[in-house]
Parts: C-alpha cells; structure tokens; sequence
C-alpha cells in the first residue's frame, strides 16, 4: 500500500481528482446562478419581480429548487422501456460535465496563497504515516489537464448528448417526446456542422487543438492597444467565423431563438416531457452545463480566455477575466430570450444549411487566403 | 499519456454523481401510482395508439447528410492546425491548393443536394 501511495501518479491522480472536484463544484453553482439570474433577468426585462422570496432577493432560491427537486415523485409511466428511460439523462448528464477537465480557467502555474504552508503540512502527514511525499503546491495550474487534442476532445463530447437526447424521446413513448427528440437531434447536428467549420477558420492562425495553448497564443497586442484576440486575427475572417460560431452555439444548445425542442406551445416539454423529479433536473443541469461549454469557448477560443490586462503579473487576476468573459455570453442567452421570438422549424432547417454552412466553408477558404498572405 | 488520464477520473465522479441522482430520487420521491399519473402525457387525454409511429424520412436525410459534412469537417481540421507551422510560402501555397480543390469537391456535393431539395423542409 505504501508504495502505491508512494507513486507520483497516485498524487497526480488525487490532486486532478481535487482539482475535478472544485472545478465542478464551480460549475454546479454557475450552473444554479445560471437557473436564478436567467429568472431574475428576464423578470427585470418584462417588468415583473421573479423569484425574490427565498433568502435575500431570493439568492437561496436554487436550493430550494434543489431540495423541491429531491423530493418530487419519481414517476416512471407504464409504456416506456424502462432501461432506457433511466439511462438517457445519464447519457446526456455525463458527456456534458465531462469537458471541464479542459476548460482553461487560467494561466499555469499561478502562485497558491499558502501553497507552501499547504504543501509542507501534506509532506508532513504523509511522512507521519510512512510515507515519501513530495509535493509542491506553491504554484497550480488553472486548468485540470490540457492535451493536444482538447478542441476535438470537447467536441466529441458535446456530440454524444445528442444520443441522450435521441434516447430520452424514443424510449418515452410519448407523441412530444418523439417529435421533440426528433427536432433536437435534427437541429442539434445541423448546427454542429457550422459550428465546427467556423472554429476550423480559426486554428489556420491559433494553429493546435490545444485549449491552453490556444489561449497562450493569444496573448500580447497589435499596435500596442488592440489585443491580440482571435477573433481579430485575420481580418474579417475571425469576425465572421466568431458570428457563426455564435449562432450555432446558441442552435446547439437548443436556446431561444432557436429553442424549438422545447416549443411548449406544440411539444409540451419537448423530448423530456415524460421526466419528473430528479431525472428531469439532470435533462436541465446537462442543457445549462452545455450554455457553460458553448461560452468557455466562445472566450477561451475567440476572445483570449484569460488573457487581458495584469495577467502577466497577478496571475489569478486571469481567473477573473476569463470567467468575466463567460459570464458575458451567459448573460447574452439570457437577453436574446428576453428579446427575440422563436424560428420556424423549415426557417431553422434553411438557416442553418442554407447560410451558417456556406457561411463558415467560405470563410474557411477567405481565412486561408488570408493565411497565405499574412501568416 | 498522463495528461489523459483525468479523462478517465472525470468520467467516473460524473457517473458517479449522475447515477447517485437517479438512484437518490428513486428512494426518496414518495410514490403514489395511479392509472391516470403513469399514463404517458397527452393533453389529459388517454393516448391515442402508440407513440412508435412513423415519422418523416427528412430526419434520416439530415443524419446522412450530417455524417458526410461533418467527415470533411473532420479531414478539415488537421489541415488547419498544421497550416501555420508550414513557413515557405511555396509550401503553404501548395498545401492551399490541395484544400482549396477538396473544398471545390465538397462543394459541387452541396450544390447537388441543394438542387436536390433536400434542404426543403416544406416540400413532401
């Protein structure tokens, strides 16, 4: 036993499990503030209150929602296939929280307040009970793990809750669940081909795959006052692989204007109109974790992630501009509901074949044109 | 191969913490069946035939279709990721041309289905 605790990789693997575990935490409350503002917002755009009753201006609200949540009848209906009813939100829950491991939250090695007094006192107990530890934690990486494949990575995941999806409206056994799980998946692979294109724009001047990496080529500015972002690199082709980006993130994650999954004028709920209790909270978790993902990289792949002024000398200062950034894009989804009517289905179908794909091949064509010339 | 392995941790926390929710509201939701509660919904009427009809063949289309661009998608992203690390000119113009001719090719592709009408969604 001894030994295996010895092992660097245990201590890599229980430090990323921590590191997983406050990431996630994060995320989960971003995700519950995410739910609250969304009501608050709009409540403020329509002229009415929202939720204001739970805790000081109803700040305890998701909570309760939470608690309500746990304590709600699980109904599963008599017709639908039982096995996978009950893994379709897993299989949409999963893929989706998978991704944190490589959303860039920071620069590497940013100093820990106590890193050393933390470290010291790990060694110690580990070398209490027999153990030769060594760790070092004055300076932590602001992001789980990056790989060279980490776009693709995400991806890949985000892809696979269209599964979930397919799953959760077939095994209802439903009319609205069918239709609404029919429309999502068709929608959802729709959009996912502009959004890929118009990133592949992109990595002709980030050039790797590289979440953290894409970020640190971001750094530094043009002329001394304009920063550095990709989605000024290669004028206009980083605007315009930014706007279509945009568009199919928001399709992608079946948000307003493009929420027609959930038209609750024609389908009800949509493909999760079956679910109750806790099993329709992970259906909602999933879908606000992958708002979270859309924006991580939107900022992270477009707008420099961390970077912006002070990084280089506060480092955690990166933190707080890259969350800024996301939050940004998050308050964005909540305007646009406030603001715009929903698409038609044959008008979301058109859009998105019709324009965001010619859109984004094209501009991968005027990007690398561009590459040609000024790269 | 180390950087990969919190691939496999986070799979299992969010298993995890995904199957403890399921499982959670299972024993702690109170469960009072009735006929009418475990039918599936439809507008508080009794469900008239089965859900697992036939529904339109546009759907099919657009997976196909889906598969096929997102194929060139695929083959479409490694070539950007290298494009900057090509320095001469002579190179980059080179490995443009090919792109440039794959894309033509995808291209006809796309005006084909277009003029097919697979993009209508109104038309039967």
């Amino acid at each position: 036993m001894s030994s295996v605790l010895n092992s660097i990789d245990i201590q890599y693997v229980l430090g990323s499990l921590i590191k997983i575990a406050l990431f996630w935490v994060f995320i989960m409350i971003t995700v519950a503030y995410m739910v609250y503002a969304e009501r608050r917002v709009l409540a403020v755009m329509q002229n009415r209150l929202g939720p204001n009753r739970v805790g000081w201006q109803g700040l305890l609200q998701p909570f309760a929602d939470l608690i309500k949540f746990i304590f709600k009848e699980d109904i599963i209906p008599l017709s639908v296939n039982k096995v996978l009813y009950i893994v379709a939100p897993v299989v949409v829950l999963v893929p989706a929280m998978m991704v944190l491991i490589v959303y860039p939250f920071g620069p590497r090695s940013a100093p820990l307040p106590g890193g050393e007094m933390l470290s010291n006192m790990l060694n110690n107990l580990g070398n209490s009970l027999g153990y030769d530890w060594a760790l070092d934690l004055r300076h932590v990486n602001l992001f789980v793990t990056n790989f060279n494949v980490g776009l693709l990575y995400i991806f890949a995941l985000t892809s696979l809750g269209v599964y979930g999806i397919v799953i959760a409206g077939w095994a209802s056994n439903s009319k609205y669940s069918l239709l609404g799980g029919l429309r999502s998946s068709a929608q959802m692979i729709s959009y996912e081909l502009a959004l890929s294109l118009s990133v592949v724009a992109i990595l002709i001047p980030a050039g790797t795959l590289d979440l953290v990496k894409i970020v640190e080529g971001q750094g530094g500015t043009w002329f001394g006052f304009i920063p550095k972002w990709n989605v000024l690199a290669l004028f206009p082709a980083g605007i315009i692989a930014f706007i279509v980006y945009l568009i199919s993130a928001i399709a992608e994650t079946n948000r307003v204007p493009f929420d027609l999954p959930e038209a609750e004028t024609e389908l009800v709920a949509g493909f999760h109109t079956e679910y109750s209790a806790l099993k329709f909270a992970l259906f909602f978790m999933a879908e606000y974790v992958n708002m979270t993902t859309v924006s991580v990289l939107a900022a992270a792949v477009f707008l420099g992630g961390w970077q912006g002024p002070l990084v280089g000398s506060y480092p955690w200062l990166g933190f707080v501009w890259f969350i800024a950034k996301v939050f940004f894009f998050l308050f964005l989804y909540i305007w646009l509901r406030g603001t715009l009517p929903r698409f038609r289905y044959d008008q979301l179908m058109n859009f998105g074949w019709k324009i965001l794909l010619p859109a984004a091949l094209v501009n991968i064509v005027l990007a690398a044109v561009l590459g040609v010339i000024f790269l | 191969m180390k950087d990969y392995l919190p691939i496999l941790i986070v799979f299992i926390f969010v298993l995890g913490f995904a199957v403890t929710n399921i499982v959670l509201s299972h024993v702690i939701g109170r469960r009072k069946d009735t006929r009418a509660k475990l039918m599936p919904y439809e507008c508080g009427m009794d469900p008239v035939g089965s859900a697992h009809q036939r529904f339109s063949v546009k759907f099919y289309l657009v997976a196909m279709l889906f598969i096929l661009f997102d194929i060139e998608a695929i083959f479409l992203l490694p070539w950007a990721v290298v494009f900057r690390s090509l320095i001469t000119t002579l190179s980059r113009s080179f490995v443009f041309i090919e792109m440039m001719a794959f894309i033509a090719v995808l291209f006809v592709g796309y005006v084909y289905v277009w003029k097919k009408g697979l993009f209508e969604w109104t038309r039967g």
